[in-house]
């Protein structure tokens, strides 16, 4: 019992030392640029506004999860009701004029094919995601496959 | 005595200042009437005595009736009592009823709560139905939209609604609480074959 203590505070010791000198290696910079914590940065970012309604949105690469045209606010999921399929499922997507959900949402992970949503894709907003027109902190230079490309 | 010096008071004044009495007691009347109707609309009154805080008052603080961005708040009485005084009494005799239950504690944990969820909604549902969601048309009102404002999916999707003869509450559900299971309704919206957790 003593021994496992004593050899437990070693090991985590020494993960410590070991962490301690990989930090002194890697120079960090961050987001906030070089202000300390202590000071203020004088502005904050602007309030970015989602996009309120819109058409779909190009996919740029092959099995992208489309991105949602249309504010999110207010739209709950629960276990007990996906406010999502109200349009987006097979049953309503006709009638709301909505995309519908993909057929790849209905199997299990063994692949097994359910009579409903798999709980693993029940979550839409776990890959779907809506935009606001926000400046991108990085400059992308990425560009969509020839055959997805809009004409 | 002093009932019959009262007595004496009033049978010795001529039928007009009799008139001039009764019009202000009943403006004193009417006014404590209607002002203590008034005290039974607020929100606290409310929470005091309907089993809500925890529950639908909470759910209600995360939507856009309580928080948005012109300040305009729908309170509890703007969605659930009627305006119109006839169908606001009955409202008020019916909310004793919920009173007898919030004593009795039927619904006093949030396992109550939810088993009797889809039941008290569709009470809810139904009456608005009934009334072509007439509280909700004190401040959305039909024909003062402007459909050229709207989005693209709430500018087709009101002008066919109203079309179709359909009301607000028949879209519009689960806006201000959170919504039952509902299998029962479109099974589509619920994870798996109606398993959700009670």
């Amino acid at each position: 019992m003593k021994r496992t203590t004593v050899f437990g505070m070693a090991l985590m010791l020494g993960s410590l030392a070991l962490a301690a000198t990989a930090t002194a290696a890697v120079q960090l910079r961050s987001e906030r640029g070089d202000l300390p914590v202590s000071e203020e940065l004088g502005h904050a970012p602007d309030i970015q506004q989602y996009q309120k309604d819109g058409l779909p949105i190009e996919r740029n690469y092959l099995l992208q999860p489309p991105l949602i045209p249309h504010q999110i606010e207010g739209y709950t999921i629960t276990p007990k009701f996906n406010k999502c399929m109200s349009c987006h499922s097979w049953t309503k997507y006709k009638e709301m004029n909505a995309t519908k959900i993909s057929q790849t949402h209905f199997e299990s992970r063994d692949g097994v094919v359910l009579a409903n949503v798999s709980a693993r894709r029940y979550f839409c907003n776990q890959c779907h995601v809506p935009q606001t027109n926000a400046r991108p902190l990085v400059e992308n230079t990425f560009k969509p496959v020839d055959a997805l490309k809009a004409q | 005595m002093a009932n019959d010096e009262k007595k004496g008071f009033l049978s010795r004044r001529s039928p007009g200042v009799l008139v001039v009495v009764a019009f202000i007691v009943g403006i004193v009347f009417w006014g404590g009437f209607n002002t203590a109707m008034e005290a039974t609309n607020t929100e606290e009154f409310c929470i005091s005595c309907h089993e809500m805080k925890n529950n639908v008052y909470k759910e209600y603080k995360d939507t856009i009736h309580y928080n948005n961005r012109s300040g305009v708040r729908a309170t509890c009485p703007d969605c659930h009592v009627p305006k119109p005084w006839v169908h606001k009494m009955v409202r008020k005799i019916q909310a004793s009823n919920e009173l007898y239950h919030k004593a009795l504690g039927t619904i006093d944990t949030k396992a109550k709560f939810e088993a009797k969820r889809a039941e008290l909604a569709q009470n809810v549902w139904d009456a608005m139905k009934k009334t072509d969601s007439r509280e909700c048309r004190n401040c959305h009102e039909f024909g003062s939209m402007d459909y050229t404002k709207q989005g693209r999916r709430g500018m087709q999707a009101h002008q066919e609604g109203f079309e179709a003869g359909k009301t607000c509450i028949d879209c519009h559900k689960g806006i201000a609480h959170r919504l039952p299971d509902m299998h029962g309704i479109d099974p589509a919206v619920v994870v798996g074959p109606g398993t959700a957790q009670k």
